[in-house]
């Protein structure tokens, strides 16, 4: 953050945006590990569970497993975790329109 | 004009453009949640045909991918540019490691007739014609980003032999990291939607 | 053009020690040079649709045959709505005056990424060549509309393959623009510019740009979808072989109706900005007016399926978007109610771009009213696919978006260019097009609820009146339009030369002269009071 032209916020709801170095964080190596740990477990309970049927369940259990393998990289190996409320916000509006999209085209096929 | 270096600006621009990779995918994962709805049973039928252990080896490979690119980015935060560079390289044989297997995945299929517009294909039935065909589309369009992803890799590599991605300014590295990991996440959706729930 | 052109060259002229040329405007990453550049292809692709729309309505004169034949009539129209919708008034004003006006505005020398700034334009570029030259290769010029709806664009044999691949590259130009303005309304903001600061334009340009790339790709895979239908034979929305081409007009709605309010939010800011500056008076609910902006880009995401009534939706689909639509209308409400509680008591002092403002809130307050009407399922089935809806359409579009363009050319022109045009042929070219366009278009409201069918080539002898009233209308409005082009023009070259605030206007733009220079700023500014505080400003000229 070297560039003279960068302008911080001084007024008074200058919050979201204030300048942090959390950016530069370097993550440990040991937690980026344990992260790895974690997604491979997930994907081998994820193959293990196919075993069993729980009928329409079975979309449920992967997709959320999916889901949780998704939270571990957005926040620990895109440093979502790390990053400060603006990008953080940010990323929950783009899956909110998402899930609006998805979900409400529901509305029409679910009932037709 | 001088070149502005604002290191939080770079990193939004970075997401926003991640959230547009999202909606573009988004548009496919509306589809098959809805085919996926209408044709359970023909979902269920055509997903057993797809190789659960090619779709298992993909996903640990491009897992780890991720964990390398990671480890990356944190070499290089640490200043070991080195073990950063070997570390992004890593990251692209694991890419090409991936592009491989999608060959063969692909090319086994194929070989059985399989692929869109295809005479075998066409007398399947409605439901396990969609599968088919959202497969191409999905892990294609999947596998092109795995392709710019490499390449905007290999370019990071490249600017880190020549000096432009250091220690202090690394975010062009970290960009490239993020989309790589973006990458990554719409596989971890791929893998059980057309491997695993059948 | 002041006196110290010399240290201080504006933006027109080569910077110091360069020597200037088409290479130095085509490849800058000069935000104002940008602007300029989309300024005028839009104005020029805007001549080009308004000549298609305008022989349209000459073919449309009288029952039967006129000038063209059906095909020609069907790739005319097709064209017309490809060029308007994707060349002109998607990147209208925020790629045109946002890119100008944006930074100025909130006091940064440039947007936070030039170079993508410039390769924007250049995708622009290309995108509207591609649809050129769609029209000219291939077995014919595309015939779909402008919304290439299954199953017909995956069976025609005219050329769509290369005009979906424009569109998608035309999108991938919004994309990076809003991403751009989003980017930079976070980071570069003047010390002192607080997010309550920000002039209006640039908030709704804030909104607009979360719309352009949220929305924006997944019109981006919807037009893949249809080149791989063609191409590869994929055949997702093809019912034999367990396609739903319902699905397709989900998608295509989901970007295209948000995509309506990337067309008309940044209108809106304009006419936030020029209605306080008129009015002599802060703009009334500020944080209302910045507020309505970001819900009516979030509520756009909620209604698409209003465009589908009677695609064989399921009826709960059609309930639950008939009352969402309706949602939208409160946000847009808030606005129109600021805005006239901005002029009321205000000291109006009329000048030409708030002739145009006026006009936007007229045109578009009827637009947005009989939109509820289509919004209602109930009355949607009876207007559908009716002349009431291309009423509706070029009311909100055209009356809202075009005038509100009109009003930003007529706002900003004197510190574009450092000149003032001719005010009163402005009104008079103002008066013509506003009456113009009232005849063109309020009697298709009538024929369409008589129940004259859109886009259809020829009709029954019936609605030949309103079809002959909105034919002699096109030639009013076309009339007024070409006098305001020709006066601004002139004004260009023989205006009389203004000062740095011909308006008394308070926002940072009018701090810096006129044109603005290179890099906008000698000092970066320190923002001490609100974009529509007029305590003390007078205009200059």
């Amino acid at each position: 953050m070297t560039g003279h032209d960068i302008k911080y916020d001084t007024g008074p709801d200058a919050g979201p945006d204030a300048v942090h170095d959390a950016g530069h964080h370097a993550v440990p190596v040991r937690t980026n590990m344990l992260v790895w740990a974690a997604l491979m477990l997930l994907t081998a309970i994820t193959v293990g569970v196919t075993s069993f049927d729980f009928g329409f369940l079975n979309v449920v259990v992967a997709l959320s497993v999916a889901t949780t393998k998704a939270g571990l990289v957005i926040l620990w190996f895109m440093h979502l975790r790390y990053e400060g409320r603006v990008i953080r916000l940010m990323v929950f509006t783009a899956f909110v329109i998402l899930a609006i999209a998805i979900g409400l085209t529901f509305f029409d096929v679910a009932y037709r | 004009m001088h070149e502005h270096r604002d290191y939080e600006g770079a990193k939004i621009g970075m997401w926003l453009f991640l959230f547009t990779e999202v909606l573009l995918f988004g548009g496919l994962f509306l589809l098959y949640a809805v085919y996926l709805h209408r044709y359970p049973a023909e979902f269920h039928a055509a997903g057993k045909d797809l190789s659960r252990i090619f779709g298992t080896a993909n996903t640990i490979v491009l897992i780890t991918s991720s964990l390398c690119m990671a480890l990356a980015i944190s070499a290089l935060q640490r200043g070991k540019v080195v073990l950063s560079q070997r570390l992004v390289l890593l990251t692209v044989a694991m890419a090409g490691v991936f592009l491989v297997n999608k060959f063969f995945e692909w090319s086994a299929k194929i070989g059985h007739g399989i692929y869109p517009d295809s005479p075998a294909l066409l007398k399947l039935p409605p439901g396990e014609m969609v599968f088919f065909n959202l497969y191409y589309l999905m892990t294609g369009l999947h596998g092109i980003h795995v392709i710019i992803g490499g390449a905007v890799l290999m370019y990071g590599w490249h600017l880190m032999r020549v000096g432009r991605v250091t220690p202090e300014h690394f975010v062009f590295l970290e960009n490239g990291g993020l989309y790589w990991h973006l990458v990554d996440l719409v596989w971890i959706y791929l893998f059980p939607l057309f491997y695993l729930v059948v | 053009m002041s006196a110290d052109a010399h240290d201080h060259p504006n933006f027109f002229q080569p910077l110091p020690g360069t020597k200037g040329g088409i290479a130095s405007w085509i490849f800058s990453t000069d935000h104002k040079r940008i602007g300029m550049l989309y300024l005028y292809c839009i104005v020029a692709m805007f001549l080009v649709g308004l000549t298609l729309g305008f022989l349209i309505r000459l073919e449309l004169i009288a029952p039967g045959r006129t000038i063209m034949g059906p095909q020609t009539y069907n790739a005319l129209f097709t064209l017309h709505g490809v060029v308007m919708i994707f060349l002109v008034v998607i990147p209208s004003i925020p790629a045109a005056f946002g890119n100008i006006f944006l930074p100025i505005q909130i006091g940064a020398e440039d947007v936070s990424f030039p170079r993508l700034n410039i390769f924007s334009w250049w995708l622009y570029v290309i995108g509207a060549v591609l649809a050129v030259v769609s029209l000219v290769t291939g077995k014919g010029a595309p015939d779909t509309g402008w919304t290439f709806y299954v199953p017909f664009s995956a069976v025609t044999t005219t050329n769509v393959d290369v005009a979906v691949v424009a569109v998608f590259i035309l999108g991938f130009s919004s994309i990076l623009t809003g991403l751009n303005f989003i980017t930079t309304l976070h980071r570069l903001r003047a010390p002192g510019m607080t997010w309550t600061r920000l002039p209006l334009f640039c908030w709704s340009l804030y909104a607009t740009g979360w719309i352009q790339v949220l929305a924006t790709p997944v019109l981006g895979i919807t037009v893949l979808l249809i080149f791989a239908e063609r191409v590869l034979g994929v055949g997702l929305f093809d019912p034999s072989r367990g396609g739903d081409p319902i699905l397709y007009q989900h998608l295509f709605w989901i970007y295209s109706h948000p995509a309506v309010y990337i067309m008309i939010l940044p209108a809106m800011g304009v006419i936030s900005e020029i209605l306080p500056v008129f009015a002599r008076k802060p703009i009334f609910g500020y944080k209302m007016i910045a507020f309505s902006s970001l819900a009516i880009a979030f509520a756009g995401s909620l209604v698409w399926a209003h465009h589908m009534f009677v695609s064989g939706m399921s009826d709960t689909a059609v309930m639950v978007f008939s009352f969402l639509t309706f949602v939208v209308a409160i946000p847009s409400a808030i606005k129109v109610f600021n805005w006239v509680s901005t002029l009321y008591k205000g000291s109006i002092r009329v000048e030409p771009p708030l002739w145009y403002a006026l006009a936007f809130i007229f045109l578009f307050s009827i637009g947005g009213l009989t939109g509820l009407v289509l919004g209602a399922a109930g009355t949607d089935v009876h207007v559908h696919d009716t002349y009431f809806v291309v009423a509706h359409f070029h009311y909100v579009i055209f009356g809202g978006l075009g005038f509100g363009l009109f009003g930003a050319m007529h706002y900003w022109f004197p510190k574009v260019y450092g000149r003032m045009y001719d005010k009163r042929i402005a009104n008079w070219s103002c008066l013509i097009a506003f009456v113009g366009f009232n005849i063109l278009y309020f009697p298709m409201f009538i024929i369409g609820l008589q129940g004259m069918p859109r886009r259809y080539y020829d009709y029954l002898p019936k609605y030949a009146e309103g079809h002959f009233l909105s034919t002699m209308g096109s030639w009013v409005l076309a009339a007024g339009l070409l006098l305001m082009f020709w006066n601004l023009w002139r004004g260009i070259r023989h205006g009389k030369p203004v000062g740095r605030n011909p308006w008394g206007a308070a926002t940072l733009e009018w701090m810096v002269p006129s044109p603005p220079p290179h890099h906008n700023f000698d000092a970066e500014p320190v923002v001490t009071h609100g974009p529509y505080d007029y305590t003390g400003v007078k205009p200059d000229a």
